[in-house]
């Protein structure tokens, strides 16, 4: 498919103590969501729909877990580095 | 609802017999909040959908107004802001719209759904605290939830009718908050016979059919049921014909039931005079009255694992001498065996017991596993007689499988009996000792175990499990599992004539006690009690009354002759059939 070669993603390691918690996915939610495609986080071979807090809480990511952040759409470039920075940057936690 | 629905009939597990015809009422899997299921007409779904996002509108305007009033240096401010987030959550708000369009659901039904579907997933996390975040969902959802509803928010324990309870599964944390006389029967959709759904309905005597997969998708609150468990099949809006016929079967049941009951009380004798002691084996102290009740002459085998079961720790000494003196009191004068921690792999373990073992049955369990824990066991050992004071108590040792386990046993029994006359507690050290005969080399070594306790309990489960090794999980050899195998009736002979030469008694407690088509051959091997579900001690009695020793005995003769289970089980039917008719034709 066109739309996957196109797939822009970025690989970060989940660095804050208590691991995507329901504050740092709302946090990743509130990015994610005015996105104009869909935003995925993927841990191993599940992924999550990054504009919903509920679907990045159960990819239960610890501290420590390796995850991968993708847009579908170019536009959504600022988003993707908004949110690797967040997750970089522990939440600011 | 809709009044001309199809009758439908789907098949379970009979965990308790008895027919009841009422009112559904659906439980959920928390089971303390009932949320009813109801069907929403095409034309009304917007509606629906609109009266969802007025909810969730009120609960989101409800937590702004307490995010608006806190500090905002508080921590729980953030933790508001989140759930106001999680309010619009594409899995949680999204969702539940989907399922009131696609099911043709009420709101408060989709929105259960989809949160039971999350807490699942939830609830395979390992890092604890991410598993914990379920209980943000749980709130949000909680508090739309309340919206719903709005003031008529619906409590089981303020069921005012009787009602036939629907439920996933029915943990005994549940039932205990469930007003159980209201209930006249249980349907879940999971669990077996030995569930705990199960027991109780059987402590209770009220039907209950279980592991039946679909009930709570199929059945509607208020719906017209039959449970019929005693076929193990449950009707769902049944067609007046349906109804009458069960109304006729409801009536027929009830008056056999009297007449077993009544005549169960008197103690089975045998044509020739024998006289056998029928017994009930129990789980939990609560099956003692519906033991009472099925005219049992006392408790053969009392499994004190449950008390272990679902907790960080293990249970005192104290608490399990409560739990014991209450059955044993109960039962005065009537015997109480208590049987010695039998952890096995077959029950669901807390991480204390090790499950980790790739063949738990050949493993760490039962006297093995106590003899390993002494703490544990002294508890247990002291608890038991300390509760012998108060009635008519023997111990019983599992799976003893080599003399010297025997020996170890005793010698810890004596240890706990000195601690306590140290402590100065009232105690009785002079009860009847018991080992579980449920190992081939417990078979062969009996005569010399039998030296050192006062009676055999054959453990037939076990026994044929071992000797013919056979698990009875593993379907491709389940139908190899043959109580009336050959080698198994020579083993018992084997026992009970090393029973009879060493002058101890001998009972036996196994599922093969409890079947209606082995007693001939149990009283012809010459059993001084037999011990099985309470419910089956009236059948069992009665077929003891319509049976001559003598004759069973030169029948065990015959019986010995055969060289495979289904020649004797031909014998049995040949010789026995009259007697036996309906149990035996209906396997």
């Amino acid at each position: 498919m066109n739309k996957l070669k196109t797939e822009l993603s970025r690989q970060v390691v989940i660095v804050n103590e208590l691991g995507l918690h329901a504050r740092s996915a709302a946090k990743i939610a509130a990015l994610a969501d005015p996105a104009k495609a869909s935003v995925w986080i993927k841990k191993g071979t599940e992924k999550a729909d990054a504009s919903s807090i509920v679907d990045i809480l159960t990819l239960a990511c610890e501290k420590g877990t390796k995850i991968t952040i993708s847009i579908e759409n170019k536009d959504d470039f600022n988003i993707l580095e908004a949110i690797t920075k967040l997750v970089e940057s522990g939440f600011g936690e | 609802m809709d009044t001309d629905r199809q009758e439908i009939i789907i098949k379970g597990i009979n965990a308790s017999p008895g027919i009841c015809i009422g009112k559904a009422y659906l439980v959920d899997s928390e089971g303390v909040e009932v949320v009813e299921k109801y069907r929403i007409e095409a034309g009304d779904l917007s509606n629906e959908i609109k009266r969802f996002k007025a909810a969730v509108k009120k609960a989101k305007d409800e937590l702004r107004k307490i995010v608006e009033q806190s500090p905002k240096e508080l921590q729980h401010a953030h933790i508001l802001e989140t759930h106001m987030a999680l309010l619009k959550d594409k899995m949680l708000y999204g969702r539940t719209i989907e399922t009131v369009k696609h099911e043709s659901v009420n709101a408060e039904w989709a929105l259960k759904k989809v949160v039971s579907n999350l807490i699942e997933v939830f609830q395979t996390m390992t890092d604890p605290y991410l598993k914990e975040r379920s209980a943000d969902v749980v709130q949000v959802a909680d508090s739309i939830m309340h919206n719903l509803v709005g003031a008529k928010k619906v409590n089981i324990a303020a069921i005012d009718k009787r009602v036939i309870l629907v439920a996933r599964d029915l943990s005994p944390a549940e039932t205990s908050q469930i007003n159980l006389e209201r209930v006249m029967g249980f349907i879940t959709d999971h669990g077996g016979k030995a569930s705990h759904t199960g027991i109780i309905a059987r402590s209770l005597e009220i039907p209950a059919v279980v592991g039946l997969k679909t009930a709570t998708a199929s059945i509607r609150s208020d719906d017209l049921v039959i449970v019929d468990g005693n076929s193990g099949s449950v009707i769902i809006e049944p067609n007046e014909d349906t109804l009458i016929r069960y109304e006729e079967r409801k009536i027929d049941y009830e008056e056999y039931k009297a007449v077993i009951t009544r005549e169960s009380k008197a103690p089975a004798e045998s044509k020739d005079g024998v006289r056998l002691a029928v017994m009930g084996n129990i789980e939990l102290p609560e099956e003692v009255f519906a033991l009472l009740n099925y005219g049992g002459d006392g408790i053969g085998l009392y499994r004190t694992e449950f008390q272990y079961f679902n907790r960080p720790d293990f249970p005192g000494e104290d608490e399990l001498f409560d739990k014991y003196k209450d059955v044993v009191e109960v039962m005065d004068p009537k015997p109480v065996t208590i049987r010695t921690l039998d952890i096995n792999g077959d029950k669901a373990l807390t991480t204390q017991f090790n499950s980790e073992e790739t063949n738990p049955a050949l493993g760490l369990r039962a006297i093995r596993y106590c003899l390993k824990k002494p703490q544990v066991f002294k508890d247990q050992l002291r608890a038991i007689l300390r509760a012998a004071a108060f009635g008519n108590v023997r111990i019983l040792f599992p799976m003893i499988s080599t003399y010297f386990e025997i020996c170890e046993a005793n010698r810890m029994l004596n240890e706990a009996a000195e601690s306590l006359e140290k402590d100065g507690l009232p105690y009785n050290r002079d009860i009847e000792i018991g080992a579980m005969i449920e190992v081939p080399s417990a078979v062969i070594m009996a005569d010399v175990i039998a030296d050192h306790v006062d009676y055999f309990s054959i453990g037939t489960n076990d026994l044929i499990q071992y000797s013919l090794a056979i698990d009875r999980g593993n379907e491709q050899v389940a139908h190899l599992f043959q109580p009336l195998d050959p080698a198994i009736i020579r083993m018992l002979k084997h026992v009970s004539e090393v029973a009879r030469e060493k002058d101890i008694k001998i009972f036996m407690c196994g599922e093969m006690a409890g079947t209606p088509h082995h007693i001939p051959l149990l009283l012809g091997l010459g059993m001084d009690e037999l011990s099985m579900n309470p419910q089956t001690i009236p059948d069992i009695k009665r077929v003891i009354r319509s049976l001559k020793v003598e004759d069973t005995r030169s029948f065990l003769k015959e019986v010995l002759k055969q060289t495979t289970a289904r020649d004797t089980f031909k014998l049995i039917k040949d010789t026995y059939g009259s007697i036996l008719s309906e149990q035996l034709y209906s396997e």
